[in-house]
């Protein structure tokens, strides 16, 4: 009974080429919709958690004055000495590593290319902090950060803008004016909260102070926290030691300012949660329109065909056997539908992925839920009105217009 | 009327459709008796219950009391699935309005039944060229009914009827929708089957000129056999 079923189950689909192929539209647009808006959302929250992720964990950054800025009227707080740097890598405990900062802007210029860029003057311990890698060359050598030699390490948009396709490491390129020498290429770090990442150079502090600052005084302090250490504790105890070092009176309003990347972290984690949830509902909603559209071909179908199982019933069909065609129908064509959904999200996702510029993540739980999900529709509505038409009375059925 | 040995025998059978204020009774007690191999012509005014019967007696509908054998067995006793096996078994049913599965070839809608009867393929496509050769119609096996005249048609719908080699044919009004000529070639199939292959036809028809090739003629009138006419064998 089942081989005689299937035979006509695929002899109607293939009679009735137009309807199959809507019934078939239907679940292939709900499957496809939704497995591309999941499969994008997810690379989406991804990039976000990587952009995260690249600002360094449980680091601490130490401004003078209040806030950002430099607070309103009134004297301009100093900036850092390195003996303040000193005192927190020997009083503090709980830090991993500590680098120093000074900031500077300006054009680099390699070859008559030339690109405007950040000059960062720090120590190879910058690296520690940032959790950056140097993809080719090397860090700084200590003797080159002692004597604060003309050497520097460049972020990739730099390299790309400057250099083009030759290779900078052991090239001499002018910065502000003054000749250095590349000794190194960062990692790739990407778009991150505060802009381009890679868009930097960086040299020994020595360097920067005395050819581009001219003082010997340190703008920010970095301070990464030990993992086994709370983050909160080590910016209490930080706050406390440079209160004392800069002999602010109790009560007084400190004069510099921690400012834990922790909480930036937190805020883009929570953004990113509304960011999968917002996906999610219109995940559910495309869902939900897909399985409508199905339900309506499915019953415009069955009512459509009620004559024809009229017809069936009429010659010596038992209703479950009639039963049995529409269901075996409904599963091909909701199975055929999904994947082929599937297939043009898949090809979908690869397509659109780098032009958003997440990663293309393939999650087979999302592919499975809406294959099922798609399938199960298919086959409910398909099934049921049939049942109802299976029900009547052959002549009922038979006299169905 | 009663004959000896009937393969179709109702006593008192009625039929009200719907319920309460609206129903209506549209057989008040119907007794007929059928004899194995005869060709009985249903006539009526229009209204008078000739479908109704049919129906019943096709085994597509049940009655609403009185007692309905078909073969011996009460047939007002079984379920839909029962009927279904009945219907499959003995009976081939023609309609007026032809009633084939569109755009499937000649050959397939006469191979249906022989489908659900689990036939194999080489049974299927014998026993319905078979049939198809028996309405003249061997050459037209892959035409669809969009690509066939209404009398082709319906001798396809006969072929379908016939090809599980029952033992009735019911035909309510099969000759309904064609014009005179396509009729009397209808009636001289029907005639063939009924002489040849044993089958006992019913039919119901409003032409005279149709009814004149049945052997038994019964007359209905408002829900009930008003008279039933016996014509000498030719
Ligand atoms: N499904 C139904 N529901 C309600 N009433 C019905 C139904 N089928 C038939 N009837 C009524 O039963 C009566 C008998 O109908 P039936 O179809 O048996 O007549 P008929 O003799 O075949 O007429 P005709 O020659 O016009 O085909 C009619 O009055 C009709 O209106
Ligand atoms: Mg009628």
């Amino acid at each position: 009974m089942l081989g005689t079923t299937i035979t006509l189950a695929f002899r109607a689909i293939n009679r009735h080429k137009l309807r199959s192929f809507l019934t078939t539209l239907g679940i292939i647009i709900g499957v496809a919709a939704v497995v591309t808006m999941v499969t994008l959302g997810n690379g989406a929250t991804a990039a976000v958690r990587e952009q995260i992720s690249s600002l360094g964990a449980n680091v601490l950054q130490l401004r003078p004055g209040q806030g950002f800025g430099r607070g309103g009227g009134g004297p301009r707080p100093p900036d850092f000495k390195e003996r303040d740097l000193t005192a927190i890598e020997n009083q503090l405990t709980g830090v991993r590593a500590v680098a120093p900062v000074v900031q500077s802007s300006g054009t680099a210029i390699y070859e008559g290319n030339n690109w405007s860029t950040t000059v960062y003057g720090t120590t190879s311990a910058y690296s520690e902090v940032q959790q950056w890698k140097v993809a080719d060359g090397r860090l700084f050598l200590p003797d080159e950060e002692e004597a604060g030699k003309s050497v520097c390490i460049i972020g990739n948009t730099v390299r790309t803008n400057l250099f083009q396709g030759t290779e900078p490491v052991g090239k001499r390129m002018r910065i502000k004016g003054v000749s250095c020498q590349v000794v190194g290429v960062l990692a790739t770090r990407g778009q991150g909260g505060f802009g381009d990442q890679d868009d930097v150079v960086v040299m020994p502090i020595k360097f920067v102070q005395r050819r581009f600052t001219g003082d010997r005084d340190i703008s920010q302090i970095m301070v990464a926290v030990d993992d086994a250490y709370d983050t909160s504790t080590v910016q209490s105890s930080l706050e406390e030691l440079m209160r004392e070092r800069r002999k602010v009176k109790a009560g007084d309003q400190d004069n510099f300012n921690v400012f834990d990347t922790k909480q930036i972290s937190d805020t883009l984690t929570g953004t990113t949660t509304i960011l999968t949830q917002i996906v999610g509902a219109v995940a559910a909603i495309s869902l939900l329109v897909g399985g409508i559209g199905i339900m309506n071909i499915m019953l415009v179908s069955v009512t459509e065909r009620t004559r024809e199982i009229g017809i069936r019933l009429a010659i010596g069909a038992v209703a479950r056997e009639v039963l049995l065609q529409f269901l075996v129908e409904a599963i091909v064509l909701s199975c055929l539908g999904g994947l082929i959904g599937l297939f043009l999200a898949l090809i979908a996702t690869a397509a659109i992925a780098p032009l958003m510029q997440v990663p293309f993540l393939f999650d087979i739980k999302v592919n499975f839920i809406a294959f099922v999900f798609s399938a199960a529709i298919g086959v409910v509505f398909g099934y049921f009105p049939a049942r109802r038409a299976a029900a009547l009375n052959p002549i009922d059925a038979l006299r169905h217009e | 009327m009663s004959i000896a040995d009937p393969i179709i025998s109702m006593r008192g059978v009625t039929k009200v459709y719907g319920q309460g204020p609206t129903a209506f009774q549209a057989l008040k007690g119907i007794d007929i008796d059928i004899a194995q191999g005869d060709f009985v012509a249903v006539m009526g005014p229009s209204g008078s219950g000739k479908s109704t019967t049919m129906n019943i007696l096709g085994c597509l509908d049940v009655p609403s009391g009185g007692e309905f054998l078909f073969k011996g067995r009460h047939v007002e006793t079984l379920d839909r699935d029962q009927r279904a096996l009945l219907r499959r078994r003995y009976l081939g049913f023609v309609f007026q309005g032809f009633n084939l599965l569109s755009r499937t070839t000649a050959l397939e809608n006469v191979e249906l039944p022989l489908l659900y009867r689990g036939e194999d393929k080489k049974t299927r496509y014998d026993m319905g060229m078979a049939a198809l050769d028996k309405v003249g119609l061997k050459d037209w096996w892959d035409h669809t009914p969009a690509e066939l005249s209404g009398g082709q048609q319906q001798r396809v719908a006969i072929a379908r009827a016939i090809v599980t080699h029952p033992d009735v044919l019911l035909a309510d009004e099969p000759t309904g929708n064609l014009d005179s000529e396509r009729s009397v070639e209808i009636m001289e199939l029907l005639t063939d089957l009924n002489r040849n292959s044993g089958i006992t036809v019913l039919m119901v028809t409003h032409e005279p000129d149709m009814a004149a090739f049945a052997r038994t003629i019964v007359h209905f009138k408002d829900g009930l056999v008003e008279r039933v006419e016996q014509k000498v064998a030719a």
